[in-house]
């Protein structure tokens, strides 16, 4: 057995704190190039995509429900990975080629897009109607209405969904190592093929996502204290 | 400074205004009363269009409306600022302080400054007994403190006629006098008010005139007095019966 093995072997131990010490930094530097980048970036352009669809969504205007009811449904019941390939490998085939990097971004800000749309609708609609109400008698147009009432106190019950569509972002981001993207996956399964060692690698880049997410939710923590300070606890 | 004609609202099927004609002067305070259901809250709701009645036209301070015709954005709100609200449920923003709720119409939507707008919005809350609670969030007050940061917000907008709906109905009874305290010194300072109430002490001590609703229409109206101790109508008399017992309506 591996376990076996390792101890009854202290060559091999030697040998993997080794490989362990040295594929920590390229690991490490692909999550910060990569990784981080491809996460944050789908993730800004995603939240405003989902912004977009969510107003379509409850607006009265037949066509962008419609449009909005048209994709979410596409993303939602499609798998990321193929959605991805689709955008890598298909498109080139009609002639419209994006780079690794850039169509990960396309794929993944999509698919943000698709599923925050519906927690930000879902939190524009817990609004109490009244909210609504005091605006229109003040005066507000529905903009402002939507950026100075609605949109702040939606986003404070938006914020523990949209941490959990974050995280798995982040996570969802090896996918593109399926794609070309030298991400931290990728790099692992680089280093992984020179020696063989793919526990170690696989296991070695768990961690560091892991570590990544960890930190995320303890944001999200400081987040919800944050938006909570105006209602009663 | 109100007039009002032959005001219709239907909901779907359902007509829940069935012609209204009032007018008020200015400085004048409107009680109204009415069972449950009689479209109070309505008739209320289209004098600052936050329903869009079906027909009939309403002039508040100079602006005149005509609902049988349809309205552009831009008229809707230049009308709707001729009055301002106060609701059952308050419904201040509970993201804003106290202060920055006040100010919101002013800076947001009309535009001044905020200098201005600050010192305007401490002179309200001092008119309504709350300047300790400026930077106050609205969960830590209570109904009536709330309530009476519902009415500084609208009138920090400068509205030429003051609508309440049921201001006092949603406080526990040790709160509502200070409601209707603030109410009355308003009443007496010359604002010109419609009120719909449960109140009859506050209809008693500031009404100069009592409507009474009964299914979308206004079926008797008179002094306090007059309403109250020589109701005319039979349904009147009925509604006033069932709730002689308790001071409220
Ligand atoms: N948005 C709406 N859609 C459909 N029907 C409505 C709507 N708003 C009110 N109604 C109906 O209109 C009628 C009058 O309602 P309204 O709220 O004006 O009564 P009210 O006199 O204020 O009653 P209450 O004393 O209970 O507040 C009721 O039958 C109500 O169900
Ligand atoms: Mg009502």
């Amino acid at each position: 057995m591996y376990l076996n093995s390792i101890f009854s072997n202290p060559e091999r131990l030697e040998r993997l704190g080794d490989i362990a010490q040295s594929s920590f930094l390229p690991l490490i530097e692909a999550a910060v190039q990569f990784t981080l980048p491809l996460s944050v970036i789908s993730f800004i352009l995603g939240l405003f995509l989902a912004i977009v669809t969510a107003l379509a969504r409850i607006s009265t205007v037949r066509i962008f429900q419609w449009i909005a009811r048209v994709y979410v449904s596409i993303i939602r019941g499609t798998p990321l990975l193929v959605q991805l390939f689709i955008l890598f490998y298909g498109l080139p085939t009609i002639g419209v080629t994006i780079d690794p990097f850039p169509a990960a971004v396309i794929g993944f800000s999509l698919n943000v897009g698709a599923y925050a749309s519906e927690v930000i609708r879902a939190a524009i609609l817990s609004i109490p109607k009244g909210q609504w109400e005091a605006a229109d008698t003040i005066g507000m147009s529905y903009s402002q209405t939507l950026r100075r009432v609605i949109l702040p106190q939606a986003s404070r019950v938006s914020v523990p969904p949209l941490s959990n569509t974050f995280i798995s972002l982040v996570k969802d981001t090896s996918l593109a190592a399926l794609i070309l993207v030298t991400e931290m996956f990728r790099v692992a399964q680089q280093i992984a093929a020179t020696n063989y060692e793919f526990l170690l690698l696989y296991g070695q880049a768990a961690l560091i996502y892991w570590i990544i997410c960890f930190s995320l939710s303890l944001v999200q923590g400081r987040l919800e204290n944050r938006f909570d300070r105006y209602v009663s606890r | 400074m109100i007039s009002i004609k032959n005001l219709h609202k239907s909901f779907g099927e359902l007509e829940v205004l069935k012609g209204i004609d009032l007018d008020v002067e200015k400085g004048q305070t409107i009680v109204v009363i009415g069972p449950s259901g009689s479209g109070k809250t309505t008739f209320l709701r289209c004098l600052n269009i936050l329903e869009k009645p079906s027909a009939g036209t309403v002039e508040i301070g100079g602006l005149v409306a005509d609902f049988s015709k349809p309205m552009s954005k831009k008229q809707i709100t230049a009308f709707r600022k001729q009055s301002a609200m106060v609701f059952q449920h308050y419904n201040l923003f509970p993201h804003m302080t106290v202060l920055d709720n006040i100010m919101e119409g002013p800076v947001t939507v009309q535009k001044k400054g905020k200098a201005q707008a600050k010192e305007k919005a401490l002179a309200l809350l001092e008119k309504v007994g709350l300047s300790d609670k400026a930077d106050s969030y609205p969960y830590q007050l209570s109904g009536g403190q709330q309530q009476r940061v519902g009415i500084a917000r609208a009138l920090a907008l400068e509205p030429k006629v003051m609508l309440f709906d049921e201001p006092t109905s949603a406080l526990d009874p040790e709160l509502v006098g200070e409601v209707l305290q603030v109410m009355k010194d308003l009443a007496q300072e010359g604002m010109t008010m419609v009120v719909v109430t449960h109140e009859m002490r506050f209809a008693k001590g500031a009404a100069d005139e009592v409507l009474f609703m009964d299914s979308g229409r206004i079926v008797e109206r008179g002094t306090p007095d007059a309403v109250f101790n020589r109701p005319q109508e039979e349904r009147t008399k009925r509604f006033l019966n069932l709730i002689q017992d308790t001071d409220t309506i």
